[in-house]
């Protein structure tokens, strides 16, 4: 027992011993404490290698801002408590598990029983010759049609993908970027087929061109020319799609490409930073669009780590928008978010255990305020989820919402003198990396010198040297291997789909009329010579059933073509 | 005579897949392991890889598939290796691929695929023991 009389030592009743202050609990409590037996750890650190000190207290918040100035009350700014007053009370977030493979009518038939399974949203994948901006006849995709996403060629899959879904009254995010104006067109023409007003569409749109030179390296044309199309569908949504999220500024793939949490929220932040700046150079006011960008952040395996990034991202952008851009409408400094459980925390070895990395993940998201959330399935690290791995992913999401009570108070971490100090503490250390880009000239001249791509690959290495060495544990994979870890049956696509899309592309081009796809694609070249708004020309041009591959290479001779140098 | 010539390994993405946090990894492990390692950056058709692996005189050839392509991809490389005369360059793997998929890969004459979780550590000393400098 401690014997201590000190000055900030008052002896509690029957002589325990209850200290006045932090250095004093060290001194006559914690230090005996560990001459009797050490930490297990030499030093604590977070999956990123972010250090956890042992206790944080009042101490640690001294002399940052006050109750006011950093956290504020849910739904008023800074929004570090939410960005509505009453939160998940009000409203739940927004289930929405992201799903597509094979042909439009596959996902079309998952879409439909996911909406049946009370899912409130749709969130589309694309397979890679979509996401690329090339059709399924290319050469360069033989063995990719229909693998990891849907197929979609033409208006005629746009229009299988969402047969007998009213576009009116259900929001659909999806998870395109280089190619995402001409996905978005086909989607305004399934409305106009369906009679459903543009301005009655909800959803979004990733469109988030810059984290694919960052991280998940699907492009077609350069950083420069890729800013200018997201500025016009910027500008054609903010007049005709007034509810439409034109960009969902994405650190999801940053983070699955070995980022640490700090890096994923200083470059996501920064990117956001770039997509304003290109809309006011545009000539766009900040309070037309600002409200339609909202983000897409990864929710990883560490708890605390990740609550933190939640708050520090809601706390920075709404400071930026108000301090850098002068917003004056609140709804510009909302931070919106959908958040994915980490796919690349997934193991192949004991699978089952990947449901309760999801569950813990998805915790983690919620308490960190998100708005929508996308739970992984357990056997993603095996192939393309299937149907049951898929419930129970959605069943997950729903006992948190609704037995869990989690979603009874709002921020109830808030005030947690560990989860404030760690939140600050993000704060900083993405403000350096901010701080860093901007004298490089900016995210995109940053992307252009490597720079976040070299921070990232430099932390997955290092992570992975870690988990090499066991200096990080990875349960099932380092630690508590099983020769037989389970194997649950997973989804296998169908090896026709490829001959069934080509054939359908092929009638698709037998049937159109030619020559009006010949002059919608003239025109939109025109209007990317010209810079006039190429959205109008891209609508027509899918009308007629010009391809999402006729469409991009139109505007090749005015943009150009990237390629990477390759960053070891 | 001299050591034997250090390995040089061609480290390659094949097709639309963008996932390379894998293959910069393992090239990185290769490289610090002491191997040559030519890296191919992203989206390469397989006659590219295969003409890179026989101009650069590579022994082996890995490749690192996540788009689920990789039954197309993997015979294509070695038929082309074969059609160039270079069937004695090893052909390895890693990404997310399924058991079944391993099996008949292996059949087809894939010499290992990775899955993940594998150690880094783990594919240098399978490459140590497997891998050797083709006689040229």
């Amino acid at each position: 027992m401690s014997g201590s009389r000190n000055r900030d030592s008052k002896p509690g009743p029957s002589g325990f011993s209850r200290s006045g202050s932090k250095e004093a609990w060290q001194r006559d409590t914690l230090g005996p404490a560990l001459e009797r037996s050490a930490e297990r750890e030499p030093e604590f650190t977070t999956v990123s290698s972010f250090p956890i000190d042992r206790l944080y207290s009042p101490e640690d918040l001294a002399g940052e801002g006050t109750f006011a100035e950093e956290l504020g009350y849910p739904g008023e700014y800074p929004f570090t408590r939410g960005i509505h007053p009453t939160m998940y009370r009000g409203r739940l977030w927004t289930m929405r598990q992201f799903a597509g493979f094979g042909t439009a009518e596959q996902t079309n038939r998952r879409f439909r029983y996911l909406l049946e399974q009370g899912q409130t949203g749709l969130s589309v994948a694309f397979d890679l010759p979509t996401l690329m901006g090339r059709d399924s006849d290319d050469p360069m995709c033989r063995g990719e049609v229909g693998r990891e996403g849907v197929a979609i060629d033409s208006l005629a899959d746009m229009e299988a993908l969402f047969a007998e879904i009213p576009l009116g009254r259900v929001s659909t995010s999806m998870t395109i970027n280089a190619p995402a104006a001409v996905i978005f067109a086909m989607y305004l023409a399934v409305a106009e087929k369906q009679g459903v007003p543009f301005d009655r569409l909800a959803g979004t749109l990733q469109n988030d061109i810059l984290k694919e030179y960052i991280a998940q390296k699907e492009w077609i044309y350069p950083p420069r020319p890729s800013m200018r199309l997201i500025t016009d569908l910027m500008a054609f949504c903010t007049r005709h799609v007034p509810r439409w999220n034109t960009v969902s500024i994405s650190g999801y793939h940053i983070r699955e490409a070995g980022s640490t949490a700090v890096q994923e929220l200083a470059f996501t932040l920064a990117d956001g930073l770039g997509y304003v700046q290109a809309g006011i150079d545009a000539g766009l006011a900040v309070d037309e669009f600002a409200p339609r960008l909202s983000f897409f952040f990864n929710s990883h395996i560490d708890f605390f780590e990740e609550i933190a990034k939640l708050r520090a991202a809601r706390r920075m952008w709404a400071r930026f928008l108000r301090e850098r851009f002068g917003a004056r409408d609140p709804r510009s400094c909302m931070l919106r978010f959908h958040t994915q459980t980490a796919g690349c925390s997934l193991t192949a070895q004991q699978p089952y255990n990947n449901i309760v990395r999801v569950t813990l993940q998805a915790l983690a998201a919620i308490l960190g305020g998100t708005q929508s959330l996308h739970t992984n399935s357990l056997d993603e690290s095996l192939a393309l989820p299937s149907e049951e791995s898929v419930t129970i992913a959605l069943r997950t999401q729903q006992i948190l919402a609704e037995e869990s009570g989690v979603g009874n108070a709002v921020d109830p971490l808030g005030g947690s003198y560990f989860v404030e100090a760690l939140t600050n503490r993000m704060e900083r250390e993405a403000m350096d990396y901010i701080d860093r880009i901007e004298q490089m000239g900016g995210i995109v001249a940053a992307i252009e010198a490597g720079f976040p791509q070299r921070e990232i690959a430099d932390a997955a290495y290092r992570f992975q040297r870690q988990v090499d060495h066991g200096t990080k544990i990875v349960v099932g994979v380092n630690r508590y291997p099983m020769s037989e870890g389970g194997r649950p049956a997973t989804l296998r696509v169908d090896a026709d789909v490829e001959q069934e899309q080509l054939s359908r592309l092929s009638r698709v081009k037998a049937s159109r009329d030619d020559a009006r796809v010949a002059t919608d694609l003239a025109v939109l070249r025109h209007a990317a010579d010209t810079g006039e708004n190429l959205i109008p020309s891209m609508l027509q041009a899918v009308r007629d059933y010009a391809t999402v591959g006729e469409v991009c290479a139109a505007l090749v001779p005015a943009f150009g073509t990237y390629r990477e140098v390759s960053v070891l | 005579m001299s050591e034997p010539r250090r390995l040089r390994l061609l480290v390659g993405k094949v097709g639309l897949d963008g996932h390379d946090r894998g293959a910069k990894i393992i090239a990185r492990a290769f490289r610090d392991a002491g191997f040559e390692v030519v890296y191919t950056g992203l989206h390469q058709t397989p006659e590219m890889v295969v003409q890179t692996a026989i101009q650069e005189d590579v022994d082996a050839v890995s490749l690192s598939i996540l788009s689920g392509a990789h039954n197309y991809l993997f015979p294509r490389i070695l038929e082309l290796l074969r059609e160039n005369g270079a069937a004695d360059i090893a052909v390895f793997g890693g990404g997310i691929i399924p058991e079944e998929d391993i099996t008949s890969l292996k059949a087809a004459g894939v010499l290992e695929i990775f899955t993940p979780g594998a150690s880094t550590e783990h594919v240098v000393e399978w490459v140590r023991s497997r891998v050797h400098p083709r006689k040229l």
